[in-house]
């Protein structure tokens, strides 16, 4: 291998690291929302993006400086976690996977056209606050909003590793998560905790959302980045928080690597592509996923 | 007169027809339907095509998820598999479209067994991530494979002549896709009547208890597939026919979301509500359209994002129907029916 070939190799994982981070960002609030309320969350990606929409619409639209804009975004995702748990989440307990995984479907496809409807179709940018300058890293010159992205991810997987580990909620979020009932009983407010964990994997999602409108610009098709999640989360293991961000590493090299040796063969899809046919290979032979707890069914 | 239905016997309980009105009702929307286009006009014949198309579909997506309990997020692929047979067979090879119908048909039903290989044994979210994978790669292989399918430019379907006759307007068409559709009624319907749809129940409501009283769970289960993604294509086929040309963006996810919202709209697991839920979706963007026409002048911008309002709506009706109202259209006139039977003296649960 010689030099110039090492340094495309080096390029394609450090872009693949980049990718896998927001991936683990998504993914992160999915497997928070499945731990606690055994929900399936497959509007996770369209959170994400009215997260970044929102941001767009003070920073842009509004003018405000991008730090508060941020901080109200984050405010603002808070509360739409909440209320979307509350309005449609709620009354699905009790109700078979099929309505569950149908309800978040339908709440996916009613925020994506909400967007849609209120935004346009048009990709728009929004402008990072730390304007145009790029940082060479030695191989390649990667954005400050990349590094921000490997960064933050980190930091809220120690965040919430931290919070499950040593506070009271956190304690009674996995309380809930190990059995439902049971923590009702034992006075646990079950309804603060499902509350709670939408909250915080909607704030998650938006953190992703903003790094990602700076990267990519924002278009409403950018939710479906969710579904593209979902191999991520099947790969480290739907309860695992750790396992989210492996798995997102994984997929973000998986096809970062396939986009960049494949692509002359098969044609610029096999890209995202790549990790739905790893994901199909997986669920073959583990159907519960790489490092997913067996269910023990009882009838 | 008793303030109900009671079945005294099991052979009563299985009757297709279970009164003799509904067997009058069913004559005269039979008779309804063949009269009715000889009043209506050219778009109205267009839009019930493409109700009793969606009609097939949504029964085999019914039969899956409604009647074997398989969540299914890839739907669209196997409509697009048949489309694009179909119109292939018809186009490059030049075979009759009464025979290209059927093995576009039995194609799709062929990579609905490939797609339950891998589905055996997952189920709840495993299931439905794999079954939109699949969706995923059926869309890329349309889209990438251009020497076939055309890529993103799309094919034109070749005029479809059956025995001779060339099914040349949509009138004609429309005799044949409701003539397909009853077909298809008929044979779901009776599939529930049989061992086969029997054990698709029972593995719907405990795969397991389905397994320990001696249903072969992975013979039915790939059955289920196979019979599903076998309405679809030749839901797909007809629906080629019907457009006269495809492209990849006709088999969006937006219409998996589609079927769903038709199948939970109807009342899933039911095969009268398939209808109701067919026309009520098929008919609301025409409902929107009138709204839109209305309030229009106010508002200009309705106008250009017609399309995110009609999809916005359709996780809408997803959504409420879900909550509110979770056995459908068809539950909802249950409820009435049983309200009257029992008049004065009726309650409601």
């Amino acid at each position: 291998m010689d030099n110039i070939e090492l340094t495309i190799l080096s390029q394609l994982v450090v872009s693949g690291i980049i990718a896998g981070s927001i991936y683990g960002l998504i993914a992160l609030g999915f497997v928070v929302i499945y731990k606690a309320t055994k929900v399936v969350n497959f509007a996770q990606g369209e959170i994400m993006m009215l997260g970044a929409y929102f941001c767009y619409y003070l920073v842009v639209t509004h003018q405000i400086p991008f730090l508060a804009a941020f901080a109200i975004t984050l405010v603002f995702s808070a509360l739409l976690g909440i209320v979307t748990e509350f309005l449609v989440l709620r009354p699905m307990v009790g109700e078979p996977t099929f309505s569950v995984i149908m309800i978040t479907v339908g709440l996916g496809t009613l925020l994506r056209s909400a967007v849609g409807f209120i935004w346009g179709h048009d990709n728009l940018a929004l402008p990072p606050p730390w304007g145009d300058a790029t940082w060479d890293i030695g191989i390649m010159a990667v954005s400050p909003a990349e590094v921000y992205t490997v960064v933050a991810t980190f930091f809220l997987l120690g965040m919430l590793w931290a919070f499950f580990k040593y506070s009271k909620m956190g304690l009674a979020t996995r309380a809930t998560a190990f059995d439902q009932r049971w923590s009702f009983l034992m006075g646990i407010n079950v309804h603060k905790v499902f509350s709670l964990a939408w909250a915080l994997a909607s704030v998650v999602a938006a953190v992703g959302g903003v790094f990602l409108a700076f990267m990519g610009g924002l278009e409403p098709n950018m939710g479906f980045i969710g579904m593209k999640v979902f191999p991520a989360v099947v790969l480290g293991g739907i309860e695992s928080i750790g396992g989210a961000i492996l798995g997102g590493l994984v997929i973000g090299l998986c096809e970062s690597l396939a986009g960049g040796y494949l692509s002359e063969w098969f044609g610029s899809g096999v890209k995202e592509l790549s990790a739905f046919l790893v994901l199909l290979l997986v669920l073959m032979f583990k159907p519960y996923g790489l490092f997913g707890k067996e269910e023990i069914i009882r009838v | 007169m008793p303030s109900g239905q009671f079945k005294t016997g099991y052979s009563e309980d299985i009757k297709i027809f279970q009164t003799l009105w509904t067997k009058l009702w069913l004559l005269a929307f039979v008779v309804f339907l063949l009269v009715m286009p000889l009043f209506a006009d050219k778009y109205t014949i267009y839009m019930s095509n493409l109700v009793g198309i969606a009609v097939i579909g949504v029964l085999g997506l019914n039969i899956l998820s409604g009647y074997t309990g398989q969540i299914s997020l890839g739907h669209s692929a196997f409509l697009a598999l048949g489309a694009y047979c179909l119109t292939l067979l018809t186009l490059k090879l030049n075979v009759p479209f009464w025979l290209a119908l059927p093995l576009s048909g039995c194609f799709s039903a062929l990579c609905g067994l490939l797609l339950a290989l891998p589905c055996l044994r997952l189920r709840g979210l495993y299931l439905a991530i794999a079954t939109f994978a699949f969706y995923f790669i059926v869309e890329y292989v349309i889209t990438h494979w251009d020497s076939l399918t055309n890529g993103t430019s799309g094919l034109t379907v070749p005029e479809p002549t059956l025995f001779g006759l060339a099914m040349d307007s949509d009138l004609k068409l429309y005799y044949l896709i409701i003539a397909i559709a009853a077909l298809s009624m008929i044979f779901a319907k009776n599939l529930f009547r049989s061992e086969a749809g029997r054990a698709f129940i029972a593995i719907r409501d405990n795969d397991i208890a389905a397994e320990v009283i001696g249903i072969h769970v992975t013979k039915y289960k790939i059955l289920a597939f196979m019979t599903c993604s076998f309405y679809a294509g030749i839901a797909g086929g007809l629906y080629a026919v019907t457009l006269s040309f495809i492209g990849p963006e006709h088999f969006t996810f937006l219409m998996t979301i589609e079927y769903l919202a038709m199948g939970l709209v109807g009342g899933i697991g039911t095969i009268a509500g398939t209808v109701f839920g067919a026309l009520f979706i098929t008919a609301l963007p025409e409902a929107i359209r009138f709204l839109r026409d209305w309030l229009g002048n106010d508002f200009p911008f309705l106008v250009s994002r017609m399309a995110d309002l009609q999809s916005s709506i359709y996780g809408l009706v997803i959504i409420i129907f879900l909550i509110f109202e979770p056995s459908g259209l068809f539950g909802i006139w249950l409820r009435i029916k049983k309200y009257w039977l029992a008049w004065p003296y009726s309650y409601n649960k």
